[in-house]
């Protein structure tokens, strides 16, 4: 259990995790004084993405190979929710985010029935699986995706197509589940969650219901990324297969392999990194998919710690 | 003459793609399952290296002219000495951290093979020709059966059966089973457990690779020929579950005879059916239909 201590510092010992999380959102606040505002909206988007993800494999243990299907399911459905039904965007929001938890239950109570290498295919297959049906299924306009999806005025006040209403938005969903995940780590059940990726075995015979906390982990790690999900097609006005597809399964393991697995803002880096990369990589093409397999492989190879962890490392405090 | 409304000729016409589908998952999922009885990793290359068996043949062919017969030999041995290296190199690094990252390289390897392959030769497939040997067919009546399907399905289940032989009856096997209970045991014997690990990646490779050879002239040589089916061939290794060579022989054969009877009865679900079947084992049965749960 000693790991587990290291992990969880006394209250107090956050300081340094305060400035960070300080320094963070300056940033996304003033950055787009200087960067393109819809790169950052992409960023934060999948940052939300990847901080979900993060929260199952860096402190539940559990590797997802499917999580393209919760951003991809709360993408389709909000979007048709504000395009043929008529929702505002909250609400398409909310109901692409349900969609999403409700995806997540279904599919975890059958993935969490299996661990490691397993959970991975059984995830991936799942995933698979839901992509073949929005591929088939008649109202997500196959490969042409639901497209001019309309932005809508929040809360019937806000108008979203003004690019800055559009931001302030992303940034407190990205804000608001950054901080939720944060609280839902350092709370008893993030401990719990913590004591069964170290020893599973044990957990179980302190009393704890191990696949229940699992299962908890995995729908709000659902939750979180059909929130990204749904928030990016809003900001992206299209909702496309390409957000179901396995490669966007590996690409969020990218992101936060790459940020540093179960760090806290490790999951944020990769995902303003791997997007900045294929930003400014768009003019090559499909060397993306190389240059992505490369640093997959430097990572596991060289650098398992992340940029993240490694900076954690240097200054001698999680971060 | 007709079967539940459906006229035969379609029928067994779709058996057969189900079984020549079937040959493949049982290829391909045998060669994850010794991979990983030894290794304990997941090999997500296989599908890169099943596309690399294809497209070995067709440079074999059109670099060197060499056919398919020797194509079906050399490429193999040729691909699996590249799955060896990379063993050598990068997943014995790996076995002492936890199992996860060893699927994280292999998937990382896989993107790479198959972006470098897909920016040289697009995504429309390149054609191989059938052997001289087994052009045309023969009519057995009730359906039209083409002579390299026969082989296929034929070619498949002999290598099948020879693995499982060689694993489960020769003292080479032994070794190999007993190394999987426990390497370090093994290693005291006297028995070299990393080439012995090194030699069945390679083999696993090999497997891949051969498979990759016979869908050559079948589905036509891609770059991503192996990228969505791997995760089929998972799905059938979830299925059967990997305590069994046997186990994922017949559960390969199995789930593509269903897949065949799925697009003849209800084809809107045949892409999803082998995903369905795999969420009822799992409620069922999660260890897998021959798996035993560690």
């Amino acid at each position: 259990m000693s790991a587990v201590h290291e992990l969880a510092p006394r209250a107090g010992g956050f300081a340094h995790q305060r400035i960070a999380a300080a320094v963070m959102i300056a940033f996304f606040a003033l950055a787009p004084l200087v960067a393109y505002p819809v790169f950052l909206m992409k960023v934060m988007c999948f940052a939300l993405f990847a901080c979900a993800f993060n929260l199952l494999i860096g402190y539940g243990g559990l590797l997802s190979f499917g999580h393209a299907m919760f951003l991809g399911t709360a993408g389709y459905a909000s979007a048709h929710a504000a395009k043929v039904w008529g929702f505002p965007p909250e609400f398409a929001i909310l109901f692409g985010t349900a969609c999403s938890a409700l995806l997540g239950l279904v599919t975890g109570l059958l993935a969490i029935r299996r661990q490691g290498i397993y959970f991975a295919m059984i995830t991936l297959a799942l995933a698979q699986m839901v992509y073949f049906f929005y591929l088939q299924a008649p109202f997500t306009g196959g490969e042409d995706g639901i497209q001019a999806v309309p932005r809508g005025k929040l809360f019937g006040l806000l108008d979203l197509d003004s690019v800055w209403a559009m931001y302030a938005l992303v940034f407190a969903v990205f804000v608001g589940g950054f901080l939720l995940i944060h609280r839902a780590v350092h709370s008893p059940f993030g401990q719990v969650l913590k004591a069964i990726r170290e020893n599973e075995a044990r957990a179980l015979s302190l009393g704890y219901d191990v696949n229940r906390y699992k299962l908890l982990a995995y729908v709000l790690s659902a939750t979180l990324a059909g929130l990204a999900g749904a928030t990016k097609v809003l900001v992206f006005e299209l909702a496309s297969l390409t957000d179901a597809h396995w490669t966007m399964s590996g690409e969020v393991v990218l992101m936060v392999l790459l940020g540093g697995l179960g760090t806290v803002f490790g999951p944020v880096v990769g995902a303003l990194i791997i997007i900045s990369m294929e930003n400014y990589l768009a003019q090559i093409g499909s060397w993306v998919t190389v240059v992505q397999g490369v640093i997959f492989v430097i990572c596991v190879l060289t650098f398992r710690r992340g940029v993240i962890g490694e900076l954690g490392r240097l200054i001698g405090k999680p971060l | 003459m007709e079967i539940f409304g459906i006229p035969t000729q379609a029928l067994f016409g779709q058996l057969l793609i189900g079984l020549i589908n079937g040959s493949f998952y049982a290829l391909l999922s045998l060669g994850l399952a010794v991979i990983f009885g030894l290794l304990n990793i997941i090999n997500f290359t296989h599908g890169a290296q099943y596309m690399m068996g294809a497209f070995c043949a067709y440079f074999l062919l059109t670099k060197l002219g060499i056919g398919y017969w020797w194509a079906l030999a050399v490429t193999p041995l040729a691909v699996g000495i590249i799955g060896m290296v990379i063993e050598r190199l990068m997943l014995a690094r790996l076995y002492k951290l936890d199992h996860l990252y060893g699927l994280l390289l292999t998937f990382g390897l896989a993107l790479i093979i198959q972006g470098l392959f897909r920016n040289e030769y697009g995504t429309s497939g390149i054609p191989y020709a059938l052997p001289q040997e087994l052009a045309g067919g023969h009519n057995l009546g009730f359906m039209f059966l083409p002579n390299y399907r026969a082989w296929v399905i034929l070619a498949s289940i002999v290598v099948c059966l020879a693995t499982w032989f060689m694993i489960e009856k020769t003292r080479l096997g032994a070794y190999l089973r007993a190394a999987t209970e426990n390497p370090q045991l093994v290693q005291a014997f006297g028995i070299n457990v990393p080439r012995m690990i090194t030699l069945t990646y390679g083999f696993g490779v090999a497997l891949a690779a051969f498979a990759g050879v016979m869908a050559a002239p079948i589905y036509q040589v891609n770059p991503l020929m192996g990228a969505d089916l791997i995760i089929v061939v998972f799905a059938v290794v979830v299925i059967g579950g990997m305590g069994s060579i046997m186990g994922s022989i017949v559960t390969g054969f199995a789930l593509g005879l269903i897949e065949g009877l799925t697009k003849v009865f209800y084809p809107e679900a045949s892409n999803t059916v082998i995903f369905i079947i795999m969420a009822i084992v799992l409620m069922i049965k999660p260890a897998g239909l021959f798996g035993t749960q560690r």
